[in-house]
């Protein structure tokens, strides 16, 4: 590493009205290092890299790159001084081409064909098998995200920031990425990381950088440090871990047999001949790349989509045919993925979102007529046992934080004694210390005989806390396969949809 | 710099604080307007708010608010539940006269015979009349899934065509000396919506408009269908989630706004206006609009709102008559109410902030 850093940030300060994004934030990195930015949601990480970018100005502080101030007014002038970004959203046209979509997001575009040859020798150098010719809306989400490195690797940059570039991508397709970045780092480019998967951070970067509450709070060589002494730098207590006591599963609650349907929304997926049964005490989690099933899924077990006969079966009783509160009468009960706007109203209080889901099981109807108080008990019970923050239950769902509501999304279902609960993301967004209680909450439901199916992108999650894990791919289930002894190779092919060859399908 | 930064919660004091305010800045921008125009802002203001209240000829306008108020609240009640759901019933005006249509009929019907259940029926198919007017939008919408705003506002203006057609036809009144027009109701005892105390203005419309008053509030603040209307107006997909069937939502919003519009009409046609003409609607229907949103579609702010905008009415006729104001002028200034209204209710979600923009 050389004297002289690449990039380096001092004193860096950005505050919105009521919080500091960044606070006097300091930061070197050398050419050719690959530097983690770890914290929490909310920490200040996006906040960061967007003044690095040009995208937000800072308060007060400076960088300074090569040695010589640097103040980009705009993305362009950081990308002209040697800045990519590669965002977690992809901002391209599905109707157009690989090549047409680069062309679009450059300065001076050379011709198409000159551009085409371009992008298949980046892609070529850097192992990032991309046709230029391609539709980008045929294209997975992995080679979507190819065409956004490339888009920035033909300006050649110096530093390369990468916002959560994973949480998209299959094991295998990381791999590809990872070799890439080790690649253009041992060329000179230095890479800005920002990721909460510590593991992949342990295997990737050459150093990190911790944020909390938008300030510095430590830095790790992260081959030399435990993921769990990161993890505990990065909430600032130390985690406990969900133990799990064994169980042997009983009776057959959920039972789906060729479960197909067509997606409610016209960009969904469908789900495609799912067959799978869930028991008493049992956690199956389901894996997959994001926008593979997974809402439809949900949908399809919550009544919210309504399926053929004979798909949905629960304890021997079909209840394809029945709607969300009949099936919460039986004790099928459900936590969406997108907590405000599905899972909970976000103007309401927390009193009404509790009356939500709760007024079939809790008892908080009569007759039609709705009894608040016991359902404002309801509430106060869901806040005190699932430790959520705020002032009461007269609070607007949307004046907590996210990992606050998720835990009154979550603790809401779980309290009203599921007999099969359905959960999609349930720690997504969610800090690690409330992800830890969530997921020991699932365990010891679990525990009590209840059949649960967790869908999750976590698949460390996933790992931790289910008996059997299967994949979703276009749609389609894999195998359930216990998850004592699935590697990450077999996981991976298994999201792939390669499963097919290696596991027979029944 | 300024700039609007939306609220972490809807702030609950400006939501009550929002008509006020409206009101008053309409007094003070109404005021200049009506100085502009050469006459006296003070005593303008005054004759449009004091004069009907507390003026020399309050005895006779006081009933007045009552008649011109019953139909605005019993139509803007209805309006607000499907508008606190999302479901846009514009059409009220339509629903409003096949109720006083039906009403009508089903009276004259029966005429010149005399019976006690002849009111009862007429009731009912006002109510009938108006709900079946409504239901053509709702059903075209759960079916094909049609805008209801342009179906239901469509539909107003073929209800005039047949409200033209029974004057000149079916319903006219063959003692009528060939002038269009029913028969009048207040000279049929049996149909005759009348007074029920004498010089009180209140006739069995201003009974149905409490009434329909006090139901939604105990259906909004009590009842799971009530909690469904305002779970689908705040986020439609969780109120799925929560297990509400948006078909027979929509089916009984609509339903419910149309068949109060028909009780409305009818409640008009047998005793305020008396027969069935070809001007007998005179934009109930839509004003009940602006009342619901001035009530800020609570039954208690409607019951207000439709006090006010009766009042607006009245006293602005009084201006017209005694200062010589024009009637475009008192539009403006009631439009202005609806406008100022708008324009506060923004502060509920938002405040305002002085200070540096953020390119972000």
């Amino acid at each position: 590493m050389t004297d002289t850093p690449l990039l380096a940030l001092s004193g860096l300060t950005k505050a919105y009205p009521g919080v500091v994004a960044n606070d006097d934030v300091s930061l070197r990195i050398a050419p050719g290092e690959v530097h983690a930015l770890l914290g929490e949601n909310g920490a200040g990480k996006s906040t960061l890299v967007k003044m690095i970018y040009g995208l937000v100005k800072p308060d007060s502080g400076t960088m300074q790159m090569h040695g010589t101030s640097f103040a980009p007014q705009e993305p362009r002038a950081a990308r002209a001084a040697g800045v990519g970004m590669v965002f977690q959203h992809f901002s391209l046209f599905d109707a157009l081409s690989v090549a047409e979509n680069i062309a679009l997001g450059m300065e001076n575009a050379p011709r198409l064909r000159a551009l085409s040859k371009q992008i298949r020798d980046v892609s070529e150098a850097y192992g990032l098998p991309l046709a230029p010719d391609r539709i980008v809306g045929d294209l997975s989400a992995g080679e979507r995200q190819r065409v956004e490195i490339i888009r920035c690797l033909l300006q050649d940059p110096k530093l390369l920031i990468m916002d959560e570039p994973t949480s998209v991508l299959t094991p295998q397709e990381v791999e590809i990425l990872f070799k890439t970045l080790r690649k253009l780092s041992a060329e000179g480019t230095a890479i800005l990381y920002i990721s909460h998967k510590l593991e992949e951070i342990r295997s990737l970067c050459d150093s990190a950088t911790i944020l909390r509450l938008g300030k510095v709070v430590g830095h790790c060589t992260p081959s030399e440090t435990t993921a769990r002494d990161m993890a505990e730098m990065m909430v600032g207590s130390t985690l406990k871990t969900p133990t799990r006591a064994g169980k042997t599963p009983g009776a057959v609650k959920l039972d789906l047999r060729g479960l197909s349907a067509a997606s409610p929304s016209s960009f969904g997926m469908p789900l495609r001949d799912i067959t799978v049964q869930v028991r008493a005490g049992e956690i199956l989690g389901i894996g997959g790349v994001a926008g593979n099933g997974q809402d439809e899924l949900l949908s399809a077990l919550s009544g919210e989509l309504l399926t053929a006969a004979g798909m949905v079966g629960f304890e021997g009783q079909d209840v394809g045919q029945l709607g969300p509160t009949a099936r919460r009468h039986l004790g099928i009960l459900t936590a969406p993925e997108e907590r405000l706007g599905h899972a909970a109203a976000p103007d309401m209080s927390l009193t009404e979102n509790a009356m939500l889901t709760g007024a079939v099981r809790e008892k908080l109807e009569r007759r039609g007529m709705l009894n608040w108080p016991a359902a404002k008990r309801f509430a106060e019970r869901i806040i005190a046992d699932f430790d959520v923050r705020t002032p009461g239950p007269g609070n607007a769902a949307r004046s907590l934080s996210g990992g606050n509501l998720q835990k009154f999304v979550i603790g809401r279902e779980v309290l009203q004694r599921p007999q099969v609960l359905v959960v999609n993301q349930p720690t997504w967004g969610v800090d690690a210390s409330a992800a830890a209680s969530i997921r020991q909450a699932l365990l010891d439901l679990a525990e009590n005989g209840t059949a649960m199916i967790v869908i999750s992108q976590d698949l460390d999650e996933l790992m931790e806390i289910s008996d059997r894990f299967a994949a979703l791919n276009e749609g389609r289930l894999s195998e359930p396969r216990p998850v004592q002894g699935l590697t990450v190779d077999e996981i991976g092919l298994m999201m792939g949809g390669a499963n097919g060859m290696e596991v027979a399908h029944v | 710099m300024m700039r609007l930064e939306k609220r972490p919660q809807a702030s609950r004091a400006f939501s009550y604080a929002t008509p006020v305010l409206a009101v008053i800045a309409t007094m003070v921008f109404g005021g200049a307007l009506f100085a502009v125009l050469g006459k006296d802002p003070l005593a303008s203001i005054m004759t449009i708010f004091w004069e009907p209240l507390f003026g020399d000829f309050a005895f006779y306008y006081r009933p007045q608010l009552l008649v011109k108020g019953a139909p605005l609240v019993l139509i803007a009640i209805g309006l607000s539940l499907g508008f606190k759901a999302g479901i846009w019933n514009i059409g009220a005006e339509g629903q409003y006269i096949m109720g006083a249509l039906c009403g009508a009929g089903a009276g004259l019907a029966f005429y010149p015979a005399e019976s006690v259940f002849i009111f009862p029926i007429m009731v009912l198919a006002g109510a009938l009349g108006g709900w079946v007017w409504a239901m053509i939008p709702a059903v075209l919408k759960v079916k094909f899934g049609t805008n209801e705003i342009l179906v239901s506002l469509m539909l107003v203006y073929v209800a005039e065509q047949f409200l033209a057609s029974a004057s000149l036809g079916l319903l006219k009144n063959p003692e009528g000396f060939g002038f269009p027009g029913s028969r009048n109701l207040q000279q049929y005892a049996s149909a005759h919506n009348g007074e029920l105390f004498a010089g009180s203005g209140m006739h069995w419309g201003v009974v149905a408009a409490l009434i329909a008053v006090i139901f939604a509030y105990v259906l909004l603040a009590r009842h799971r269908l009530g909690f469904a209307i305002r779970v689908t107006g705040e986020a439609p997909r969780a109120a799925r989630f929560s297990g509400v069937n948006p078909t027979r939502l929509v089916l009984f919003c609509m339903g419910m706004s149309g068949l109060l519009a028909g009780l409305a009409g009818m409640f008009e046609v047998a005793g305020p206006a008396g027969q069935i003409t070809i001007d007998f609607n005179v934009g109930y229907g839509f004003t009940a609009i602006i009342v619901a949103f001035l009530g800020r579609l609570h039954p208690v702010g409607i019951l207000l709102a439709g006090g006010l905008m009766a009042l607006t009415y009245i006293g602005g006729d009084i201006a017209q008559s005694q200062l010589g104001l024009p009637a475009a002028a008192i539009q403006v200034f009631q439009g202005m109410l609806l406008f100022f209204l708008l324009a506060f209710d923004l502060f509920t979600h938002y405040r305002l902030r002085l200070g540096r923009t953020e390119v972000a």
